[in-house]
């Protein structure tokens, strides 16, 4: 249901809140590319299709914010919108498939901040409390 | 994990953190009383991600030598602490990815011109502009350079030659790069595709945040004879180009950490915290990082002789000066892991150091400083702030002795990127710096507050720390006049 910044002595952490698993994933998406951008000026206007998979929900959510970045360089897009279809466990991995909604990168349109060289395992933390996902992460910037 | 680590003071500027539990060397820190008491403050509260603890970790790898070290610059990094550096022995030692970080071999080029303060000056705005119009820089830029997958392999195995064969610089450059440019033991193949495609179109660009290109001038002389042997002179006119491997580096960081977490339990190594993972070094994991890192420094290699081809073009567009008068000064790298010898308790070794946010710093007389300044030991290149000084030190016996040939990177972050947003405004840096004779330009001005000066540790604490300890003596301060930010 929506995401913060936290503080974070060189770098920038993130904590991400859902009703659903899903949905904190996608705040997350959001949190990632609000640090590099401006993402209501990002037209979700296409997409492109995400899935990855890891041992455990925090490490998914790790990898998940690391192949939007890779996907922004391969894909040369910023995102802004996200949707979570489905996020299963199959064979002790937790396999995740979503598409991230964007545009070609706009400089001159898309108010760049920052660029997030990557999505790290310190400080992350996943909390399922009274039917609330948190997921928090630091981003290497 | 608040539990309290004992940090003891052995002498002026050189701190302990004594052997305890798992550490198979005891942790050395080098500081003075203020840095400590910011360190150890970290530990004291509930922060459970702290540059103290990670010492403490670091001291505990296997086949780590003498001591877990850190620089006056330390703060909390990924596995190792910024400023960290960890000497490991080939046999029974480890690699690990957090010993390098993200952005492998990110470093400093200082270009060095024969024009003055005063050349400069009157056509400062310009030089600013065109250099902002052809430095590919920030978020989302590209540079001119595109290259196919094939290619991408041959600037993993090349480095700043591939640049050079591309019309980006001189053949002169190269010896005055660490490594001369082009490490070995790389292999592309060990470099997954993903990192490839990401750097297909990042090659010769800046990239973001703390990384800049500045034109600086020489505003103080430390060391006469130095400055001489590296052909520096008061006023004189230089460039600083700070940035690294860009998305190929990040990638491989990212890739690597998954591997070698599976190696660490493979190897039953404890995984203290989830960064520091790593391998034996000559086990097949190991070498397969080392190897795709050796990619990254290359990739980084490549990276700035393109800036600084880029650099040349600008300056002789404003100046009408030929490319042979701006020379390499010299280039260091700030993360990498490296195979290097050492005299360890008497004994020489042959070592992997790792240096994660910080600089070799080779004394007189090492044969992978240039002929030029083996004498005198290598430049040791500190970069500032945004709009505040940067040092070049020189290298020294001490440092062959105590730290592995190490001295620090930088003046290292003391403010949280949010709380620097909240108490600076991009534009009023912009403003104010102006009236104090720099023109700063950037893509983002967000990104400018995050960098401001007052978001650092004060660069000369950090320097007259190593300046004191003799780690590495002060040959010349720089002052910036013209700063492109990415």
């Amino acid at each position: 249901m929506g995401y913060e910044f936290l503080e974070h002595e060189a770098d920038m952490g993130i904590r991400c809140t859902g009703s659903t698993l899903g949905e904190a994933f996608e705040e997350g998406g959001r949190a990632l590319f609000e640090l590099m951008v401006d993402i209501d000026a990002v037209k979700p206007s296409q997409a492109v299709e995400i899935e990855c998979e890891a041992p455990g929900v925090p490490e998914l959510f790790v990898e998940w914010l690391n192949e939007l970045l890779s996907q922004k360089d391969i894909k040369e897009m910023f995102f802004s919108d996200f949707k979570v279809s489905s996020i299963e466990k199959k064979n002790d991995k937790y396999q995740l498939a979503a598409k991230a909604f964007g545009e070609p990168i706009d400089l001159k349109r898309h108010g760049v901040k920052i660029e997030a060289k990557g999505a790290t395992y310190a400080g992350l933390k996943y909390e399922e409390k009274g039917g609330m996902h948190t997921l928090q992460c630091i981003i290497d910037v | 994990m608040g539990e309290a680590i004992k940090v003891v003071k052995k002498e002026d500027y050189i701190y302990e953190v004594p052997k305890t539990g798992d550490m198979l060397v005891p942790g050395r820190i080098y500081a003075d009383q203020p840095i400590i008491d910011h360190l150890t403050s970290d530990v004291a509260g509930t922060k459970e991600w702290n540059a103290l603890k990670q010492i403490v970790n670091v001291a505990s790898l296997p086949g780590i030598q003498k001591a877990s070290l850190a620089m006056p610059d330390v703060h909390p990094g990924y596995g190792f602490p910024i400023g960290g550096v960890g000497a490991f022995d080939l046999k029974s030692g480890v690699i690990a990815v957090g010993g390098v970080g993200f952005d492998i071999n990110c470093g400093v080029r200082n270009l060095k011109t024969k024009l003055t303060k005063a050349d400069l000056e009157p056509k400062k705005q310009q030089l600013a502009d065109e250099l902002f119009r052809i430095i590919p820089a920030g978020l989302g830029s590209h540079g001119d350079i595109r290259l196919t997958m094939d290619e991408i392999d041959e600037v993993c195995l090349k480095g700043a030659e591939f640049s050079i064969e591309r019309g980006y610089g001189l053949k002169e450059d190269l010896e005055y790069i660490e490594e001369n440019g082009k490490i070995g033991n790389a292999k592309p193949e060990n470099v997954s595709d993903k990192a490839k495609q990401r750097q297909l179109k990042e090659v010769g660009t800046l990239g973001s945040g703390n990384h800049y290109l500045e034109v600086q001038y020489v505003d103080e002389v430390f060391d006469k004879e130095a400055a001489k042997a590296f052909g520096l002179f008061k006023d004189q006119i230089i460039v600083s180009i700070h940035c690294g491997s860009r998305a190929l580096g990040h990638q491989v960081g990212t890739d690597y950490l998954k591997e070698l977490e599976a190696a660490s339990r493979k190897y039953g190594i404890p995984i203290r915290e989830k960064e520091l993972v790593c391998a034996p070094f000559e086990s097949e994991e190991g070498q397969k990082y080392f190897t795709a890192m050796n990619c990254g420094i290359n990739v980084a290699f490549a990276n700035r002789q393109a800036l600084v081809g880029l650099t040349r073009k600008g300056f002789s567009a404003v100046f009408g000066m030929d490319e042979k008068e701006i020379q390499t000064l010299y280039e260091i790298g700030h993360n990498t892991a490296k195979l290097e010898r050492h005299n360890v308790d008497g004994e020489e070794k042959d070592l992997i150091v790792h240096r994660k946010g910080a600089t070799r710093a080779f004394g007189p007389g090492r044969e992978e400083v240039p002929a030029a300044y083996r004498q005198i030991g290598q430049p040791v290149l500190i970069g500032g702030t945004m709009g505040t000084s940067s040092f070049i030190l020189h290298g020294t016996e001490k440092a062959m002795n105590e730290t592995f040939g190490s001295a620090c990177h930088g003046a290292g972050r003391a403010m949280s990127r949010k709380q620097a947003k909240k108490d600076f405004w991009g534009e009023d840096l912009v403003k104010k710096l102006s009236v104090q004779g720099i023109i700063i330009k950037g893509h983002s001005m967000a990104g400018v507050a995050e960098e401001a000066p007052g978001a650092y540790k004060d660069v000369e604490e950090v320097v007259n720390v190593m300046h004191n300890s003799g780690i590495s003596k002060k040959v010349v301060r720089l002052k910036p006049l013209i700063s492109i930010k990415g």
